[in-house]
């Protein structure tokens, strides 16, 4: 393929921009700050190339040691002993001083709200989609709670190649649940609130479009959120390496309106087992 | 006339096996892992370019190697997903710890570090032979794996369970770091010792070059990090071997079946005690090659590097701060996220020595006499190539952008811009610098601008594709890219990085050949071609037995050049006047 | 202050910077390596207790009146090489090799006692796959008895070259002496932070 493309995917969730307002942010930074350093280097370079005849000039407040006499031991004070001795070094410090500002500006108001507010955060369930995740090697398990908003229990003893997450139908919050292989529908405008669970190894749920990453972790049950803000058909992809196939644990993540969601819902419904019965049921895992 | 060998009978006849194999010198040490961390650098490189060739052109056949392998690895030549993650673990792993730690500490530390404090030997020559017949060995078992049943470890070189659990050729790969670690220690132990109490009368921790501090951080953090990595291994070893569940939850099924062990475990466990040493480990690949830009800059600049003082302090605020920042790999591992926001603040303060350090050195160019050498070359791309690298951590060290790009190719492009196109830069480099050194003549000049220019443009074309890759979000290790549809807008980057690859592999040639044609043919060179100031150069090229004919003493600084007044630009630490 | 140039003449040198000779100051650094390894196999056992549904009391499991034996009987392995210590200082070689000696057979014992412990748990069907409170306890006692094992080695090397007059008087045996006792220390400490902590927790 001779695609080049060199930016960030279309932004589909409400988070995505303030998360693309950070990456251009610090992206603008760093262009501008190796753009002025390396300005100044090249014209370093240029300027003090050694000719014949000129020598190089020793900067006034050297204080490598041959004129000082310095204990062979640190300071008691290390670095107040350093900020006088080198008072004139510390000019070369102030670039690093207003790198610092920045960085601590972008951490207190940028970086330490945003995550709170993506990654410690879950919005209400009572107004939102409740979904689980399983990952497996190496599909994308889709558990809808469905209109009751309430997820149905999971059984480690059911779980078979017809039941991949083991869930126990014969629970009343079951009846209105379904389970998708590699197929996730979300209602657009809508606040999507997931769990994340793996049966196996680590694998990393992962939708460019909603800038939404999250590792799911055996042994672990991992919220985590999203609020789709445009229609269209995106990806899911595995973002941590789990077997010989992962670069195959893809599937389709589709954003309709709330009307086409549900009518999909229904039609799904109607098509899901009803209730068994377990041999041996166990502890919810 | 100057010394007696270590405790043996007195008399200095030593057999073949004792000079060359079972050397005590630490020069030949440092020749024995110069040679071998090349040659494992080039097997990496080689394991590499296969898996270029499947990331470019998907699918297709492997030219000229693909029927050579077995059909569970390659069938019909093409690469199947296990053998291409066997690859990329082995990949990492062999570059890491078979190649640039030997290379950057094993050689460099080795052969330098004591003659730039003016010391015979290490202080513990047979323990330093030690280090490296345990490295190896370890290193040739890591190869081992490839042809054992199951193949090489294949979860990565991060080696996360439960993957790594229940994945062949992980017991090997484990087996292998034990007795690498083992081999790190033992050179840690000898280079601090060595350092601490070896040095030449007169040579006072402030009057020591830049790389022997740099030697010393590095062998610090390798003393007290290597071991959580050597536990951590163990238990996880204790989880193959004995079916024991330190990372292993309860109630996993894989591919349908359950899992037999106790459960109980916490994958998050290794992760925490992994990158405890992983990130140090990142700091042991760039502090020597920093320390070793620093030697050439100041040679070839003829004045002292500006603020050796706070590249010193820089060094040791890293190394220490490098203990506390590791779970910026882990914002995303689902640890709580307010470790996270510890980990940004950490993250951020660990940046400020690393620039201070890389502001010294420019500012180490002005008001200088640049010469324009091979190393000098070498020595001046590390700047700004490292510092791309550097850069492109701030987006990654963020918790929330991170969220976008971790796993993906940027961060592949961020860590080789500072390992490959900085510490490996840089290594080159000190070959250039301190041939003349070891072997008594220079290396070519015209093929040395070739390597240098070749190698730079090629290294630059593989790897600045990779960030734009990951700002599209193509995510790491897929054997198969195209295979998830938002990569299909970058697959093109693919095909550059890969041509750019093989273009590097021959611009490696001229180094390779030279490297071994000018021990023999290249042009002799007097105790101090580059007229430097620092001990090294204050005896013959190379150095005998024991180093110095006597002890040196040691008068300044290791950087007085240019002192005014003076006949010649430059002033060595041992001359009396 | 002319430091010779052969290698070997600055192991006996305790005239350096760091004030000690080379290889008492690399004994001191190989220990905190070994202490950054067992710190985290007790940080390991810390994470995975807190994470536990459930874990036994170590008094419920584990056999309390044996490992209290082996306490007491390494504590005074600490004793005893010091007193061989002591005796080598006065070139007392009888005595050197008294009191080593008998640092030799406490440890072994030491190691018999654990033998009867794990004998124990083995015939019961117990092993480290069992639970996770056992992975941690088999892991971490085993590789403190791979630690004695090799204090064992050591102790009884410098007993053997005791024995031969060039290493008896070699200036260097004194050093090595107190290196051995600096290891044995630390392997004796480590018991002493994982006997309350796996047995009495």
């Amino acid at each position: 393929m001779g695609k080049y493309a060199w930016s960030l995917p279309v932004a589909a969730s409400t988070y995505a921009g303030t998360i693309d307002f950070g990456i251009w942010l610090i992206h603008a930074a760093m262009l501008g700050i190796f753009t002025l350093w390396g300005a100044f280097f090249i014209y370093l370079l240029v300027k003090y190339r050694a000719r014949p005849g000129v020598a190089a000039v020793r900067e006034d407040h050297d204080d490598t040691p041959a004129h000082i006499s310095i204990p062979d031991s640190f300071s008691k004070f290390p670095f107040a002993q350093m900020i006088y001795r080198n008072k004139g070094e510390l000019k070369s410090l102030i670039p690093d001083a207003i790198i610092l500002t920045f960085e601590v500006a972008l951490i207190v108001f940028y970086a330490i709200p945003v995550w709170s507010n993506i990654k410690s955060t879950v919005p209400d369930t009572k107004d939102a989609v409740l979904i689980e995740i399983v990952a497996e090697q190496f599909a994308w398990n889709v558990h809808y709670a469905g209109p009751d908003g309430k997820l149905g229990p999971r059984k480690v003893a059911l779980v078979h190649f017809s039941n991949p997450i083991g869930l126990d139908r014969n629970d009343p919050a079951s009846a209105d649940d379904v389970v998708m292989g590699n197929e996730l529908r979300l209602p657009i405008d809508k606040n999507a609130v997931f769990e994340l669970l793996s049966k196996d190894v680590i694998h990393s749920f992962f939708i460019p479009e909603f800038r939404m990453k999250q590792d799911a972790v055996p042994g672990l049950k991992i919220p985590m959120w999203v609020k789709p803000n445009r229609l269209g058909k995106f990806e899911i992809t595995c973002a941590q390496l789990c077997g010989f196939a992962h670069a195959h644990m893809r599937a389709d993540v589709h954003v309709t309106t709330q009307a086409e969601y549900d009518d999909w819902y229904k039609s799904r419904l109607a098509t899901m087992p009803a209730a068994e019965t377990a041999s041996n049921p166990s502890e919810e895992f | 006339m100057s010394h007696d060998s270590h405790g043996s009978a007195g008399h200095h006849e030593l057999t073949w096996t004792q000079r060359y194999v079972f050397s005590v010198d630490h020069k030949v040490i440092g020749l024995q892992y110069l040679i071998t961390s090349f040659i494992f650098l080039l097997i990496g490189f080689g394991l590499m370019g296969l898996m270029r060739w499947q990331l470019a052109f998907p699918g297709t056949p492997i030219p000229f190697f693909g029927h050579l392998f077995s059909a569970d690895l390659a069938p019909n030549g093409v690469m199947s997903g296990e053998f291409y993650n066997a690859l990329g673990a082995m990949h990492g792993t062999i570059m890491i710890f078979l190649g640039v730690v030997p290379l950057a500490v094993g050689a460099y530390g080795n052969y330098v570090l004591p003659l730039q404090i003016g010391a015979p030997d290490m202080a513990f020559p047979r323990m330093n032979m030690m280090s490296y017949w345990t490295f190896l060995p370890g290193g040739l078992l890591m190869l081992a794996s490839f042809l054992m049943p199951g193949g090489a470890a294949q979860s990565g070189w991060t080696s996360y369970p439960p993957l790594s659990i229940i994945n062949p050729g992980q017991t090997v790969w484990l087996l292998s770091m034990v007795i690498l670690i083992t081999s790190s220690l033992l050179g840690a132990i000898n280079f601090l010792v060595t350092t601490i109490n070896m040095r030449a009368p007169g040579m006072s921790l402030w009057r020591l070059p830049v790389f022997v501090w740099a030697q010393f951080v590095t062998s610090v953090l390798l003393l007290l990090a290597f071991p959580p990595l050597e536990a951590a291994s163990v238990l996880q070893l204790m989880d193959r071997v004995f079916h024991t569940s330190f990372y292993m939850p309860k109630d996993l099924v894989i591919l349908g079946e359950t899992y037999s062990g106790s459960g109980g475990g916490q994958p998050l466990l290794w992760q925490h005690l992994f990158w405890f040493l992983a990130h140090p480990e990142v700091y042991v690949l760039v502090l020597p090659p920093m320390g070793i830009v620093a030697e050439i800059i100041a040679t070839n600049t003829r004045k002292p590097l500006h603020g050796y003082k706070t590249i010193v302090y820089s060094m040791l605020a890293i190394g220490f701060m490098s203990f506390m920042v590791w779970a910026h790999h882990m914002f995303i591992s689902g640890m709580s996220a307010s470790l996270g926001n510890f980990f940004l603040v950490t993250t951020m303060i660990i940046s400020v020595p690393s620039v201070a350090l890389m502001t010294c050195f420019v500012f180490s160019l002005k008001g200088a006499s640049i010469r324009y050498n091979v190393p000098m070359l070498f020595a001046l791309a590390f700047i700004p190539l490292f510092a791309i690298g550097g850069l492109t951590g701030l987006p990654l060290g963020m918790t929330v952008t991170d969220i976008y790009l971790h796993d993906t190719y940027y961060v592949i492009g961020h860590f080789h811009f500072v390992v490959v196109t900085g510490s490996i830069i840089a290594l080159m480099g000190g070959v250039y610098h301190w041939f003349p050194k070891w072997y008594g003549r220079k290396m070519n000049d015209t093929l040395g601008h070739i390597h240098f220019w070749g190698t730079v443009v090629t290294m630059s074309a593989i790897f600045a594709p990779m960030l734009f890759m990951g700002m599209g979000g193509a995510s790491r290790r897929l054997y198969d890219p195209t295979s998830q549809l938002h990569n299909l807008p970058v697959q093109g980057w693919n095909v550059i990085s890969t041509y750019a690859a093989y273009a590097l592999a021959l611009f490696q040639l001229p180094f390779i050949y030279k490297f071994f044609n000018s021990m023999w043919n290249g042009e002799k060179t007097p105790e101090n071609p580059w007229q430097s100031t620092t001990l090294e150069w204050a005896c013959p090229s190379p150095p005998p037995h024991g180093n110095f004919e006597k002890t040196p003493t040691v008068y300044r600084g290791p950087y007085e050049y240019s002192v005014p007044g003076r006949k010649t630009d430059f002033w060595p630490q041992t001359d009396k006047n | 202050m002319s430091q010779p140039l052969n290698p070997a003449a600055f192991m006996n040198n305790a005239d350096t910077h760091s004030g000690v000779t080379n290889a008492k100051l690399g004994v001191w650094l190989f220990l905190a390596s070994e202490i950054m390894l067992f710190a985290t196999l007790f940080t390991s056992y810390i994470v995975l207790r807190m994470g536990a549904t459930s874990w036994p009391w170590g008094w419920d499991v584990l056999n309390v009146p044996l490992a209290t034996l082996n306490t007491v009987i390494l504590i005074t392995s600490s004793v005893t090489i010091v007193m061989a210590y002591a005796k080598a200082y006065d070139k007392d070689k009888g005595g050197f090799q008294k009191w080593m000696a008998a640092t030799i057979l406490l440890s072994l014992g030491f190691l018999v006692v654990k033998g009867f412990e794990y004998g124990h748990e083995f015939a019961l069907g117990i092993g480290p796959h069992t639970s996770v409170f056992y992975a941690i306890y088999f892991t971490m006692t085993g590789l403190h008895g791979i630690h004695i094992l090799g204090g064992i080695a050591l102790n009884g090397g410098l007993l053997y070259m005791s024995s031969v007059e060039e290493h008896w008087t070699h200036p260097l045996f004194l050093g090595r002496v107190e290196g051995a006792g600096l290891y044995w220390h630390f392997v004796d400490i480590v018991w002493i932070f994982l006997f309350p902590a796996l047995y009495l927790l």
